[in-house]
């Protein structure tokens, strides 16, 4: 495909704004203009059409990427988000603003009462940052109580990469938990690890393998007993919607991904939107820019009496947010609960057609997701995990999560969310199945896989040793 | 509503399970935390339903003809392919690119979108980009960060939010809160920089064209801090690069701003984006996803995200950043508009929003009672003292002009004022009427 530069015609100027001359007085002029394209609409158009034509989306297909929560982005979600009333200033007086205040409010009240919580703060703008504000929350109500050994959180090795990521950033230092041989955690060790150091546990549940840990009450408890308090990963908050809620399994603190759970779009990467709740008695730390609800029935934005301070500009992603409530509003209290049991049965139902052909590590039902292994195939006909997520491509299917959790060798995560048709899961079966037999009969097929696609395997090595980041 | 199973797929789904219902599925679960009633929530709506609802929530806010505020967040003009293409559902659905062989299309727009930012700022380096402006500076103060080499100074000429941030990421990382550089006449304060920097001075953050619209001696301050052995830190609006000096110009070893010009709307805030660019030695600190480009097994040419060695699923605690969802849907709209405006539409734009702001200065400092604030070189935002800002607002108000920002200056009742190309001569020529009204009383 031709670089945008690359249909650049000199000199060529769509004419979308009258002609104008730089004032007398300003001096401060760049020595040259930047080189951007100059192309016209009519071949830009046509440059970006290609482009989302080499872009596989969920409407592109099945896309079973484990974690990441790929469900269907109702249509009418981006006709809410470009709503005209929706783009005001974010400095606007309060009184001209009620109604986008009144959406983070009643998004802020609907997720204390799926999570459990007492308070949500929306700032966020993805889950890697709603964790760094939910681990300031935990170490500014040690600091409020004197507590200043508490420097250590506690942290599962199934654990996402950007829990122990947050948790340093956010001045801790990271003290990893071991799982047992069922993928949970491991409570003796747990018991060992927790002390008056432990300022606090950051978990997901289900875990990463796709397992509800069901000594849960028993892992918060032994926390709170040594004075720490609980954070819960909301990354897989799609099997337990109505179902158990963090905040009555002991939890202090949540975040949550709109863009996973509440069906805003993913964007190819973001913009996300990762809210962070958390009980009563931690509400004076919450981040600036809250909103609350005044007797008067008008809302203003606050900054708590004992914040953390500002994590980002204005009100977080407020379009992110708009899209989520619509989902919450939408779906309402049985269609949540009815999203994460058919989330939860897709998932068994996958993982029962292809069982007896592939190594699950941990037995037992799963949550929303599963992980299988391909080390057994890895060892006996040189078939990696990767090789198996390339070849689906070929069979039209977005490839699973690959090597994660790094407890298991070789592995995949497959996550087919609620949206799935029951023949999407049954082509998906025999599309495992079918290149289960490749690997005994023709692995090389694999090892070279994808066939169908515009590229084939990049040169990842190269791009990293030799960094080319930008058209010259 | 979005479940697509009949309920006898349900049926049969559970029978190949091996199960007799759902709840079966969630035995793991223990019965003290399985929730035995329905969320407090309202049951589901149909789509017709929650449409009227989210356009009622939508009309509950106030839409002015004309907005004279800026202060970080810009009403500009956004041709209409912007929308349009980003709108396209493959771009809209896709998740980060993991999968280069089916995401040439988003890797690629990502690509185009770093030698963009690049050619906007003369930095070497872009990432595929973070939040907002605010935690853009923040990581850049991060990257700075070295053993016995942890201070950072921000000018109190950086907008009140961004420090803010900054304050809330350093302190974090550091246990100490960043040094502010005060401001003379409402610019840095470069003798007080001077005094301020140190052999444990990681790094100087001001910003160009300043809070306040003024165009900071900002070469001067990039010796200043280089002098010390610190590192230089811009925080730049994108649209004044139309026609402004380059962070690169200036001397800065890292720029970064809020895209939000770039064709993001308002949006209440959000989402926009926040860049980031540095000269090439840092590349390797530079947080977030980048796009190298490469060859596949043929030798073609191909995108893939690369570096990655510096991210948290690979280093995790030892990470610099925790960075993982990046904004880039808003980098590809920001680079549609870059794209079809080209460096002529951006000058255009940034001229006829510095040109405006020009007309508006000249009528309003023309009523008694209202000064300029700050004298020196501006871009389209210019500080006022006025004799009672809550009166203004309330009259602009009214004829449904969203008026400058109110500030205390000095304990002085100040506007901080910005044109943008979306204001036309005739509403400059209402408002300093409407102003003169309320002035005058």
């Amino acid at each position: 495909m031709k670089l945008v530069f690359e249909r650049s015609l000199p000199g060529f100027v769509n004419n979308y704004l009258q002609d104008c001359t730089i004032p007398a007085d300003f001096s401060s002029v760049r020595a040259q203009k930047p080189s951007l394209p100059e192309v016209p609409e009519s071949e830009l158009a046509r440059h970006y059409t290609t482009l989302a034509s080499q872009t596989r989306g969920v409407n592109g297909g099945f896309y079973p990427l484990g974690s990441c929560t790929m469900k269907y982005n109702p249509a009418a979600h981006e006709a809410y988000a470009a709503l005209p009333g929706f783009n005001v200033h974010p400095l606007a007086p309060p009184d001209a603003v009620q109604g986008c205040m009144a959406v983070l409010w009643d998004t802020q009240r609907a997720l204390c009462e799926i999570c459990g919580m007492d308070e949500f703060a929306l700032q966020p703008a993805a889950g890697a940052h709603g964790e760094y504000a939910g681990l300031l929350l935990i170490r500014a109500f040690h600091r409020a109580n004197g507590d200043t050994v508490r420097r250590n959180i506690l942290i599962p090795d199934s654990a996402h990469g950007t829990n122990p990521a947050s948790a340093a950033m956010a001045g801790f230092h990271v003290v990893n938990v071991p799982s047992t041989s069922e993928g949970l955690v491991d409570l003796d060790a747990l018991r060992s690890l927790a002390n008056e150091e432990t300022a606090g546990l950051m978990l997901t549940n289900p875990n990463t393998v796709g397992l509800f840990d069901r000594n849960i009450e028993e892992i918060t408890r032994i926390i709170h007993d040594v004075g720490g308090l609980c954070y819960y990963d909301g990354a897989n908050l799609n099997a337990v919607m109505g179902i158990a809620r963090p905040g009555d399994m002991g939890f202090d603190v949540v975040h949550v991904n709109l863009h996973k759970t509440f069906s805003t779009p993913h964007g190819g990467g973001g913009p996300g939107s990762g809210p962070v709740g958390c009980k009563a008695f931690l509400r004076r730390f919450l981040p600036a820019g809250h909103i609350i609800k005044q007797s008067d029935g008008s809302y203003i934005s606050e900054t708590p009496e004992s914040s953390i301070g500002r994590i980002k500009l204005f009100y977080g992603n407020f379009l992110v947010i708009v899209r989520a409530l619509a989902y919450i509003l939408t779906l309402g209290s049985d269609g949540l609960k009815q999203a994460s049991e058919i989330a939860v049965l897709n998932a068994n139902y996958l993982l029962s057609k292809i069982s007896d052909l592939y190594d699950v590590p941990y037995p037992g039902h799963c949550m929303h997701e599963f992980v299988i292994s391909l080390d057994r195939f890895n060892k006996s006909h040189n078939v990696r995990a990767l090789d198996i997520a390339k070849a689906l491509i070929d069979c039209g299917i977005h490839p699973p999560t690959m090597y994660f959790p790094l407890i298991v060798q070789e592995a995949l995560m497959f996550e087919p969310t609620e949206t799935e048709t029951l023949a999407t899961l049954d082509e998906a079966a025999e599309a495992l199945r079918s290149l289960y037999r490749m690997i005994l009969e023709m692995p090389e097929h694999l090892q070279n896989a994808p066939h169908n696609t515009a590229i084939s395997r990049p040169d990842e090595t190269l791009a990293a040793r030799k960094p080319h980041l930008t058209f010259q | 509503m979005y479940v697509p199973q009949t309920s006898d797929d349900r049926r049969a789904m559970l029978d190949a399970i091996g199960v007799k219902d759902i709840r079966s599925l969630y035995d793991s679960v223990p019965d003290s935390i399985y929730l035995n009633r329905p969320l407090d929530l309202p049951k589901g709506r149909p789509e017709y339903a929650v449409s009227r609802m989210m356009e009622a929530y939508a009309e509950n806010n106030r839409r002015y003809r004309a907005i004279l505020r800026g202060a970080g967040a810009y009403d500009r003009y956004t041709p209409a392919i912007v929308r349009r293409v980003a709108a396209k559902e493959d771009f809209v659905t896709a998740y980060t690119p993991y999968q280069a062989e089916v995401s040439q299309g988003v890797l690629q727009s990502i690509f185009e979108y770093q030698t963009m930012i690049c050619a906007l700022t003369g930095m070497d380096v872009s990432n595929a980009s973070v939040y907002d402006g605010a935690t853009a500076a923040a990581e850049a103060c991060a990257m700075c960060r070295e053993r016995g080499k942890t201070g950072v100074l921000i000018s109190e000429s950086v907008h009140p939010q961004v420090r803010e941030v900054v304050a809330t990421y350093v302190e974090s990382a550091t246990g100490e809160r960043p040094t502010l550089i005060p401001t003379v006449g409402g610019m840095t304060d470069a003798d007080a920089l001077s005094k301020l920097l140190s052999t444990e001075t990681a790094c100087v953050l001001t910003q160009q064209p300043n809070f306040y619209g003024l165009i900071e001696d900002a070469e001067k301050l990039a010796d200043l801090a280089h002098s010390a052995g610190s590192r230089y830190i811009m925080s730049v609006d994108p649209t004044s690069l139309g026609v402004m000096k380059t962070p690169r110009e200036y001397g800065a070893d890292i720029a970064v701003g809020d895209g939000q010009p770039l064709g993001l709307g308002l949006s209440f805030g959000g989402p926009s984006l926040g860049f980031m660019t540095c000269v090439s030695s840092l590349t390797r600190r530079l947080p977030g996803r980048i796009v190298g480009e490469t060859v596949d097994n043929e030798g073609r040419r191909c995108y893939v995200l690369t570096l990655q060695a510096r991210e948290q699923h690979i280093r995790r605690e030892k990470a610099q950043s925790n960075i993982c969802s990046n904004q880039a849907l808003c980098a590809l709209t920001a680079s549609v508009y870059l794209a079809s405006m080209g460096a002529e539409g951006l000058r255009r734009a940034a001229c006829l929003s510095m040109t405006g702001a020009r007309t508006l200065l000249r009528l309003l400092t023309e009523i008694p009672g209202i000064t300029r604030a700050f004298p020196g070189e501006f871009f389209d935002e210019f500080v006022t003292f006025v004799p009672d800002s809550g009166r203004i607002s309330d009259i602009l108000e009214k004829n449904n002009i969203l008026g400058g920002l109110p500030l205390t200056i000095d304990d002085k009742p100040a506007i901080l004022w910005c044109v943008t190309e979306t204001v036309s001569e005739d509403v400059l020529h209402r408002t300093a009427q409407l102003v003169r009204k309320a002035v005058e009383g």
